[in-house]
C-alpha cells in the first residue's frame, strides 16, 4: 500500500481522518477516530531512526518529517494520548470537537517531527487554531473569552518563533531544526516563543486561565500537547542552557501556592502542570544525559497521569456539573471507579513508589543532585512535597471524600470509565515495569530507580507531607475552599490593561474636549467681531450718506488750507 | 432521583463512621514513625551532606507542607477577590 511508505508524515492520517469524521455516522466515526491512533503507532515502529522526508519549497530545503529517538518517543506518547483522549470523549456528539482533536493531534505529530524551523512553525500555528474549538464549545462567556485570550497569546508565540527563525535563516544559513541556544537574538526570541507556550513564569497564565474553561473532554487533549511540544523543542534546541535550571526551578515551586488556594479543582490541575513543566525544564537546563533522559520521561508519565487527573475531574464535571472544591465531597459514595481511577492518578504525580511519576521524577532529581545544585534540589524537593500536598491529596480529598455535598451521581459514561482505566493502567504498569519506558529514552543511561536509598527518601518525604496535611485540617489551620478568584499575572492584560486604556481614554477624551471648546470659543469671538464689525448693522457695514460725504470732504479741504497757512 | 434510589443511597459507607476516619489517621502516624524508624536500619547513599541528617527527608516534607500552608493562606489576604471579579470586563 503506498500510504505506508516509511516516509509518510506522521500527521497525515490524523489530518485525513479529521477531514472523514464529519460525513459519516457515529459508529464508523468510532472505528475510524480508534484505528487511526493505533495504526500511526504501529507505523512509526516500523519507521527506522533516521528516516527524513525532504522537499525543495520556495528555495529552500525544508524537511517536514524527520524520525529519529527524540522524536519518535514523543510520536508514540502522543499516538497514546491521542487515543486514550478519544476513547474518553467517543460520547459527544459534538462532530466540531472531535475534528478539532484531530486536527491538534496530528498539529502536535506535525510538530515533534519537523526538521525544520519553518515546518515547525506552521505546526505550531496549527496547535493553537486547532485547540482553541475545545475552549470554545463549552458554549459559556466565560470560555469565549478565555478561548479569545489562548488564541492571541499562542498566535503572538507563532509569530516570535516566525521571527526568530527568520533571522536565524539569515546568521546561519540553514533553517534546520537543531541545537540552537541563546547565543544570538535569534535564539532568544526563539526561546521566548518556546517559553510562552511551556508556561514560563509570568509567561503562563494562559495556561491557568483558558484550560479550565475547556469542554470535560477538551482539557485533556489540551493538556496533552502543547506544552509538551513545546518541552521537546526545548530539549532539541536548547540543552544545557543554564538560565533553564532556574527557570525551572521557578516553575516547579512558585504554582503550588496558587493551587493550594484554588477553588475550582481543574485549574488546580493546571497549576500543578505547571509546576511538573517545572521539573522537565530543569532536567533540559542541566542537559546531562542522566537530566534530558529525566526530562523526556517525566513528559511520557506526565502526560499519561495528568491526562487521567483531568478525565477524573472531567467525569465529576460531566455528572455534577460542578467542579469548585467548595462544592463537591462525598462523591466516592456513588463514583468508586472514577475514585479509584483518580487516586491511582493522585499517587502518580505524587510519584509514590511503583507509580509512574516516581520513575521519571527521580531522574531529574538525582541529576540536580549529581550537578551539585543544592539549591535548586532544595526548590524540587519543596515542590515534589508540595505536588503532593495540592495535587496528590486536595484533589481526591476535597472531590470525592471531606464533607458530603448531597450529590449521589452516577458512574460517568462507560467510554469515559475505559478511558479513565486505560490511562491508569499505563500509570501502574509503568511504575512496575520501567525498563519498557527506558529502553525507548533517547540516551543510553543506566538509570535504576528502586533502591532502597531512593525509596525511603520518597517514602518519609511524602507520609510527613501527609501527616502535615492531616494536622492542619484537623487543627482548622488549613484554609478552606472558598469561591474565590485569586489575581495572578493575567491580572495586568485583564484589569490593569483594560484599566489603563480605559484612564487614558477618558484623559486623551477630557483633553480633547477642553481642546475644542478652547478653539470653539476662540472661533466665536472672531465670528462675533467679524458679525460686529462686517454685519447687517456693523460700523462697516453701515451705508454712508452722501450729505457727510460732502461734509468730511469739506473738512479735508478746510484742514488742508489751514496746515497751508501754517 | 427514584425512591429505590435514594434509601439506596442512604446506607451508611465507610468513612461516615469516623471510627474509620480515627483509624486512617492512626494508621498514617504508625507509618511515618516506622518510616523515620528505618532510617536507623537502612544505610543511605548519599550524594548532598544534607541527605545524612537523620528523618532528613521526613523532616523536610512535614515543614515544607506548613510552611507551604501558612504562606499560601497569607497570599490569600492579598490576592482573593471574589468569584466573579473579572466578569463584568468580560462582557
Amino acid at each position: 500500500m503506498i500510504l505506508w511508505t516509511s516516509s509518510l508524515p506522521a500527521f497525515v492520517p490524523f489530518f485525513l481522518a479529521a477531514a472523514l469524521v464529519p460525513f459519516i455516522g457515529a459508529r464508523a466515526r468510532a472505528v475510524v477516530m480508534l484505528l487511526v491512533p493505533v495504526a500511526g503507532a504501529l507505523h512509526l515502529a516500523g519507521v527506522e531512526s533516521g528516516t527524513a522526508l525532504k522537499l525543495s519549497l520556495l528555495g529552500f530545503d525544508a524537511t517536514p518529517y524527520r524520525v529519529d529517538d527524540l522524536s519518535r518517543l514523543f510520536g508514540y506518547l502522543f499516538h497514546l494520548a491521542a487515543f486514550i483522549g478519544i476513547v474518553f470523549s467517543l460520547h459527544l456528539r459534538d462532530k466540531g470537537q472531535h475534528v478539532s482533536a484531530l486536527l491538534y493531534a496530528g498539529g502536535a505529530l506535525g510538530a515533534v517531527f519537523a526538521g525544520d524551523l519553518m515546518t515547525l512553525f506552521v505546526f505550531w500555528e496549527v496547535l493553537a487554531i486547532s485547540s482553541v474549538y475545545l475552549i470554545w464549545a463549552r458554549g459559556t462567556e466565560r470560555s469565549r473569552s478565555a478561548g479569545m485570550r489562548y488564541l492571541v497569546i499562542q498566535v503572538f508565540s507563532g509569530v516570535l518563533l516566525l521571527a526568530g527563525a527568520l533571522l536565524w535563516y539569515r546568521q546561519t544559513g540553514s533553517l534546520s531544526f537543531e541545537y540552537i541556544g541563546v547565543e544570538s537574538f535569534a535564539g532568544a526570541l526563539i526561546l521566548l516563543a518556546f517559553g510562552i507556550k511551556c508556561a514560563f513564569p509570568l509567561l503562563h497564565n494562559w495556561l491557568t486561565d483558558a484550560y479550565p474553561e475547556a469542554t470535560p473532554t477538551g482539557t485533556v487533549f489540551l493538556s496533552a500537547f502543547s506544552t509538551k511540544v513545546a518541552v521537546y523543542a526545548l530539549v532539541r534546541g536548547f540543552p544545557g542552557t543554564e538560565m533553564l535550571i532556574y527557570i525551572g526551578a521557578v516553575m516547579a515551586c512558585f504554582p503550588i501556592f496558587f493551587a493550594v488556594i484554588e477553588n475550582d479543582l481543574r485549574r488546580v490541575l493546571t497549576y500543578s502542570m505547571i509546576n511538573q513543566i517545572g521539573y522537565m525544564v530543569v532536567g533540559v537546563g542541566i542537559g546531562t544525559e542522566l537530566a534530558l533522559n529525566g526530562t523526556v520521561s517525566h513528559v511520557f508519565t506526565h502526560v499519561i497521569y495528568k491526562a487521567l487527573l483531568l478525565m477524573s475531574m472531567g467525569a465529576v464535571l460531566h455528572m455534577t456539573g460542578r467542579i469548585n472544591g467548595s462544592d463537591l465531597g462525598g462523591l466516592y459514595k456513588t463514583m468508586p471507579w472514577t475514585t479509584t481511577f483518580c487516586i491511582v492518578g493522585a499517587a502518580s504525580i505524587s510519584a509514590f513508589p511503583l507509580f509512574s511519576g516516581f520513575i521519571s521524577k527521580s531522574m531529574v532529581m538525582s541529576a540536580a543532585l549529581e550537578g551539585g545544585h543544592t539549591i535548586v534540589w532544595l526548590m524540587l524537593l519543596f515542590a515534589a512535597a508540595g505536588v503532593f500536598h495540592h495535587a496528590g491529596i486536595k484533589i481526591p480529598f476535597f472531590a470525592f471524600y471531606y464533607k458530603d455535598c448531597g450529590l449521589r451521581p452516577g458512574e460517568p459514561p462507560r467510554n469515559m470509565l475505559v478511558g479513565m482505566g486505560l490511562a491508569a493502567f499505563v500509570c501502574v504498569f509503568l511504575g512496575w515495569f520501567p525498563s519498557v519506558l527506558y529502553a525507548i529514552l533517547p540516551f543510553d543511561y543506566e538509570y535504576h530507580p528502586y533502591d532502597a536509598t531512593h525509596v525511603l527518601a520518597q517514602l518519609q518525604l511524602l507520609f510527613f507531607s501527609a501527616a502535615a496535611f492531616t494536622w492542619l485540617k484537623l487543627s482548622g489551620i488549613y484554609p478552606p475552599e472558598l469561591h474565590s478568584t485569586n489575581i495572578d499575572v493575567e491580572w495586568t492584560y485583564r484589569k490593569l490593561g483594560p484599566r489603563l486604556v480605559e484612564f487614558i481614554h477618558r484623559w486623551v477624551s477630557a483633553a480633547d474636549q477642553r481642546l475644542r471648546e478652547i478653539v470653539l470659543d476662540q472661533y466665536r469671538q472672531v465670528v462675533y467681531l467679524l458679525h460686529r464689525h462686517y454685519g447687517p448693522y456693523g460700523a462697516m457695514a453701515r451705508t454712508w450718506p452722501t450729505g457727510s460725504m460732502a461734509l468730511w470732504v469739506a473738512v479735508l479741504l478746510a484742514a488742508t488750507l489751514v496746515l497751508y497757512y501754517v | 432521583m427514584s425512591d429505590d434510589q435514594q434509601t439506596r443511597d442512604d446506607k451508611r459507607h465507610l468513612f461516615d463512621d469516623p471510627k474509620n476516619v480515627r483509624f486512617v489517621v492512626r494508621a498514617l502516624a504508625v507509618c511515618c514513625i516506622l518510616l523515620v524508624l528505618m532510617d536507623l536500619v537502612i544505610h543511605r547513599h548519599v550524594i548532598n551532606p544534607l541527605e545524612s541528617l537523620f528523618g532528613f527527608y521526613a523532616f523536610f516534607g512535614f515543614i515544607a507542607c506548613v510552611v507551604l500552608v501558612l504562606l499560601a493562606k497569607e497570599m490569600r489576604k492579598l490576592l482573593m477577590r471574589s468569584e466573579d471579579y473579572y466578569d463584568p470586563l468580560d462582557k
